[in-house]
């Protein structure tokens, strides 16, 4: 069964319709990767599926459940909306880490808090939180961090503080994770590093979307791919057909860019 | 030098007056003005961009003698309470426009994307602005506040324009008997005082070194 189901998803900003009528499904262990120019609603569909906007029309279901119907305005309300973010994780184009905490804290922190709120008593937090700081630190050491815990955001590279960013967003364990362009504020020589912790989660079947312009990248990680324009989904398929034997006129048009560079 | 010191005293208790309610009331300030209501925030820009229009010193007179002269009654009641109470009144409402403008600064400047990284973290909106924002926020208004602090202290002698006895008055009326080192012992207090601030400041600015921003 599909572990995402995105059904006529459509956003507006004023009066321009960003998003029109996505739909799409992703199964568990799966990647998919959404390509698309500048501008085609890639980044609005990642802030809805969480919960960053709030779709004007559409269903998003995990696991068989809807998080959200825009026609059930009990499956909108604010209060539940921060317990089904969990289900998704974002990982920021800017990473947007906490500059005032070290990079173990920036893991440890969301899920502290949670767990705090969860239990309350002040025993079983300090046994949970050292679990938690176990993960997290387990988590870094995937990342190939285990030598900068201790550092602060500004002492890292970009590519590091991406990483970081990661480990930070698989500490709350989400069903589906998402990349929003997560090389594309670093310099060509980090995005190798990014790419192949991301290529890692695939082997271990993370189920991911992934908004990327690194092309070669999308084909060989991705099982699944979406090319997005103009806020429509123009085609769709395994990364093979879209990215190696695209059918449409757009598609072809657009990966043409990609070849020539 | 013992009159001077106590004279000195008031020129303090304006300045910790002031502080103790501007600092609140500029937060409020602040937030009206960032309000998405727009008559709010259309309301509150503009009073704030009277007081800063303004001189202080005019305010203070303003406040002081309007209520008596538009027939509203004596709001500030007699002899030297009255006079001290209005100054202060006074200091509050001009300080606390100019925090409100260093406190939206310094809200506005946290980038969203910090906000939005907290919320995808599964954070409430209380968690956020304690555990992510604050501190950000504090770190980014200590040079502005450390300014306008010291400001402040040295504005404390404009209260005189209502008769209230601060130091440089005091000094004045000695130097008008022919003395001439309370003007200078005057200038002393006030070094020290900004000295001292200056240094509580850089300390301050120095423990929040640690990140950036
Ligand atoms: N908050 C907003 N208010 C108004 N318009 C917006 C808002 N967010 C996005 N848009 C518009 O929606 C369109 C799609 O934006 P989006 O960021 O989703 O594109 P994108 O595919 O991620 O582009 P890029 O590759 O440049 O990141 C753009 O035309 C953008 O100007
Ligand atoms: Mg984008």
């Amino acid at each position: 069964m599909a572990i995402l189901e995105v059904e006529n998803i459509r956003k507006s900003f004023g009066s321009t319709e960003v998003l029109k009528d996505i739909s799409f499904s992703l199964e568990k262990g799966h990647a998919l990767a959404v390509i698309g120019s500048s501008g085609s609603g890639k980044t609005t569909l990642l802030r809805c599926l969480n919960f960053l906007e709030r779709p004007d029309g559409g269903v998003i279901r995990v696991n068989g459940d809807i998080l959200f119907d825009s026609k059930d305005p009990n499956t909108q309300r604010e209060s539940e909306i921060r317990k089904k973010r969990l289900h998704f994780g974002l990982v920021f184009q800017a990473f947007n880490l906490f500059p005032q905490y070290t990079v173990l804290r920036n893991v440890t922190l969301a899920s502290e808090l949670l767990e705090k709120e969860r239990r309350g008593e002040e025993q079983a937090t300090r046994i949970a939180n050292r679990g938690i700081r176990e993960y997290a630190l387990e988590l870094l050491d995937q990342m190939g961090l285990s030598d900068k815990v201790e550092l602060y955001p500004h002492q890292l590279s970009g590519g590091q503080q991406q990483r970081v960013a990661i480990a930070r967003a698989l500490a709350l364990k989400p069903d589906i994770l998402c990349f929003d362009e997560p090389t594309s504020a670093l310099d060509p020589e980090l995005t190798g590093e990014v790419l192949r912790v991301i290529r890692s989660l695939a082997e271990k079947k993370t189920t991911m979307v992934i908004v990327t312009h690194e092309m070669a990248f999308a084909r060989d990680v991705a099982e699944y791919v979406i090319f997005l324009d103009d806020g429509v989904i123009v085609e769709r398929g395994t990364s093979q057909e879209v990215i190696t034997n695209p059918q449409e006129e757009r598609t072809k048009q657009f990966l043409s860019r990609f070849s020539q560079n | 030098m013992g009159r001077l010191a106590e004279s000195f005293w008031l020129n303090c208790e304006i300045f910790l007056l002031t502080l103790l309610f501007a600092l609140p009331l500029g937060l409020i300030i602040s937030f009206g003005s960032m309000s998405r209501w727009q008559p709010l925030s259309w309301f509150t820009k503009t009073v704030v961009w009277i007081i800063r229009g303004t001189p202080l010193m005019l305010q203070i007179i303003v406040l002081f003698y309007a209520p008596g002269l538009l027939g509203w009654g004596n709001w500030w009641g007699s002899g030297t309470s009255g006079r001290f109470s209005a100054a202060v009144v006074a200091f509050v409402i001009n300080y606390s426009c100019y925090f409100s403008e260093i406190f939206r600064g310094g809200i506005q400047g946290v980038p969203v994307g910090q906000t939005e990284a907290g919320q995808v973290l599964g954070m409430t909106k209380t968690q956020i602005f304690f555990k992510i924002t604050l501190l950000q926020v504090i770190k980014r208004i200590l040079p502005p506040m450390g300014n306008e602090i010291i400001t402040l202290i040295k504005d404390t002698s404009l209260a005189r324009i209502i008769a209230n006895k601060e130091i440089i008055m005091m000094a004045q009326e000695y130097s008008a008997k022919g003395l001439i080192w309370p003007l200078f012992s005057t200038g002393v207090f006030f070094l020290v005082f900004v000295g001292t601030l200056t240094l509580l400041f850089m300390w301050f600015e120095k423990k929040l070194d640690y990140f950036r921003i």
